[in-house]
């Protein structure tokens, strides 16, 4: 299968309108492929967003190797999200996990066909909403500047300097995890009244991280798109009077982190 | 190797407002978001979470136990409502 083509899913939308149409045929793929639209075999409804990827590049193997190069992941992760972010502003949709592969078209109509309810279900829970990511830093180290600038006091010894100097600084950094607290508690607040659902990632540490400082939440929220403004704008003033802290709001993205099928329960009704 | 996605997304069409995003919050969404189908694929969702704990040890370099100072304040759960 070296010179076959996969088929690369990138999200679900509800229908296929003219516009939803129009831009997809303007868009190039993961990997440099025309973007497409599909339908279920039976039905017309839901769409798939597909490109072609070349084999080579895209079976599980290749896959699996190439998704440990960084820059090769974030190639792919950019291209992703550029089909989808340009999809988003036309309509609701429903983005798939990155590097989403099928051997080709027809398993990706078939796949429609078996998950068309769900697919419906998780359109309609996040049609009219976006998602908005919410950081908070904790800025550089705490340094009281008693305990860093004063000289050294000749009375005590440098063991106990240490001591003293190292309550002090974890003094401060109890004193910004506190701030760090009420900030957060502070965006709850906000949050109960502009969001729908929580999402929480890991906090961003290692080489990637953007920083400055270190940050403590990471966290996603569902909002309506009416309630964006608001949530935004309330949220940036969350850290107002608490020194050291910093709140980075970022967004409005495809609602990447509340994309979800739930199946419902045997024998339940589904309802939202 | 060819790396995917050598036309940026700007020139692809996506609205001429945005902003180039941090590969890290990207990273956040697109490996841990997004809806997993299982079946056909030609990498299974096990394979991915096999990938993304490779990828996450690149990525972060402290461990994941590292506690949030508030955690007692926060719902244990990952997804929830505010």
């Amino acid at each position: 299968m070296s010179d076959a083509s996969l088929t690369y899913a990138y999200a679900v939308a509800r229908d296929r309108t003219p516009a939803l149409a129009a831009e997809a045929g303007t868009l190039t793929g993961v990997a440099g492929a025309p973007v497409r639209l599909l339908t279920p075999d039976r039905t017309t409804t839901p769409v798939a967003v597909v490109s072609h990827v070349p084999a080579e590049d895209f079976h599980e193997a290749a896959l699996h190797r190439h998704l440990e190069d960084l820059g090769w992941l974030e190639a792919l992760a950019r291209a992703h999200h550029g089909v989808i972010e340009a999809l988003a502003a036309h309509t609701t949709v429903l983005p798939l996990r990155l590097a989403t592969v099928y051997l080709d078209d027809d398993r990706v109509r078939a796949m429609l066909d078996d998950n068309q309810k769900l697919f419906f279900d998780g359109l309609e829970r996040l049609r009219g909403h976006v998602e908005l990511g919410v950081k908070l830093y904790v800025e550089a180290e705490p340094r009281p500047p008693a305990a860093t600038d004063a000289p050294p006091d000749p009375a005590l010894s440098p063991g106990r300097a240490y001591l003293r100097r190292r309550r002090t600084e974890q003094d401060a950094r109890h004193d910004a995890h506190r701030a760090a607290e009420e900030a957060a508690q502070r965006i709850a607040v906000i949050a109960r009244a502009h969001a729908v659902q929580w999402a929480r990632h890991r906090v961003q540490e290692g080489e990637l991280a953007t920083g400055p400082g270190q940050n403590v939440v990471n966290d996603a929220y569902l909002v309506p798109a009416d309630h964006v403004r608001a949530f935004r704008e309330e949220t940036m003033h969350a850290t107002d009077g608490l020194p050291g802290l910093r709140v980075d709001v970022t967004g409005p993205w495809a609602p990447y982190s509340f994309a979800t099928l739930t199946p419902p329960e045997p024998g339940t009704a589904s309802a939202p | 190797m060819n790396p995917p996605g050598n036309t940026p997304a700007a020139t692809t069409g996506a609205p001429p407002s945005q902003q180039q995003v941090a590969l890290i919050d990207l990273l956040d969404r697109l490996l841990s978001g997004g809806v997993v189908i299982t079946g056909d694929l030609v990498l299974s969702v096990a394979d991915i979470d096999l990938v993304r704990i490779s990828l996450r040890a690149l990525i972060t370099s402290i461990s994941e136990r590292t506690p949030a100072p508030w955690a007692a304040h926060v719902p244990s759960e990952e997804r929830g409502t505010p």
